[in-house]
């Protein structure tokens, strides 16, 4: 590894990729969202396998409201946007626009996860326990996971823009943020896949 | 060097031309965005409205999450781009070895009686 960065020259334009540590980090990453794939699969499965089992408690149908998983569905998404949008920031060297669009991206994850959190009380108010029935076990299991996801994204987020808020982009904090940022997108990414398998298929009937 | 690496550069590096090639590729990246959005109102308006029969609704919906999943890893998280060969074997690999999982519980959990 060279001893010394030429800051002549600027900012590399794919500064997450100029160390070999960055390289590791990104590629490492990638080992890791790969096996997040199989885990979450696992979970995806067994919710499917499980779903009419309900054992006389509540049912998907009487349970889930298309408007909340819709405005939570919007609000994923857009933070994916925005995560996006920071990292454009990032490769034109510019700290502050990245700054604001990553806090952007936490205001809106926490928001998704405050509705969340909402949901599952309402839930547990109309009977449906985690131990209620099969369904339930799953349900929550499975959006339990993302939800725990999400918010170990918001800490992880969180505590880089608190610890690199005055740096500027550097060699070692921009491979941070491109992970977390690849991170975000594979929990929306799981979130496209829960709200089509359980929240949509459970209010079609299928 | 530790050093160094902590260090914020007074500029980019970028030419004229990276940039407006930065520019062109977050263009894409917000349109991408917007049919993403549009395929997700697809999806709840087909569940929502009951207009479309619940046979056809399903694969539906499935299929616009299936495009989605593609939108999001290859634009989003830059799959498409080069330097991607690693990131493409170990999500393909993920994928493959999820599909076996996935049939299996399904089968083994929905088939049996509990």
């Amino acid at each position: 590894m060279s001893s010394s960065v030429d800051f002549s020259k600027g900012l590399p334009s794919h500064p997450e990729k100029a160390t070999l540590e960055g390289k590791n980090k990104f590629l490492g990453f990638w080992v890791f969202l790969g096996g997040e794939t199989i885990m979450f699969a696992t979970f995806f499965g067994t919710f499917l396998g499980l779903r009419e089992g309900t054992a006389g408690g509540p049912t998907a149908e009487e349970l889930f409201s298309l408007p909340l998983v819709f405005i939570m569905t919007m609000l994923l998404l857009t933070s994916s946007l925005t995560s996006v949008l920071a990292m454009f920031s990032m490769k034109k060297n510019n700290h502050k626009s990245m700054l604001v669009l990553m806090i952007v991206t936490v205001l809106l994850g926490a928001a998704f996860l405050g509705f969340e959190i909402y949901e599952f009380v309402e839930y547990v108010h109309h009977g449906l326990g985690y131990t209620t029935s099969a369904f339930a076990s799953s349900f929550y299991t499975l959006v339990g996971l993302h939800g725990a996801h999400v918010l170990f994204g918001l800490c992880w987020i969180t505590t880089l823009i608190i610890r690199y808020s005055r740096s500027g982009i550097t060699l070692t904090n921009a491979p941070k943020f491109y992970v977390a940022s690849l991170y975000w997108h594979f929990i929306d990414v799981i979130w496209v896949f829960i709200f089509t398998v359980v929240y949509l298929l459970g209010i079609g009937g299928a | 060097m530790a050093d160094d690496l902590s260090k914020p550069f007074p500029k980019s590096s970028m030419s004229e031309e990276e940039i407006m090639k930065i520019n062109k590729e977050r263009r894409i990246q917000v349109t991408s965005f917007a049919f993403m959005i549009f395929l997700t109102i697809l999806a709840f308006v087909a569940v929502a409205t009951e207009m479309i029969e619940v046979g056809f609704a399903i694969p539906f919906i499935l299929l616009l999450a299936v495009i989605q999943f593609f939108l999001q890893m290859y634009y989003f998280m830059h799959l498409k781009d080069k330097d991607h060969g690693w990131p493409n074997a170990f999500i393909i690999s993920g994928v493959v070895l999820s599909t076996p999982a996935l049939i299996a519980l399904i089968l083994l959990l929905g088939v049996t009686k509990y």
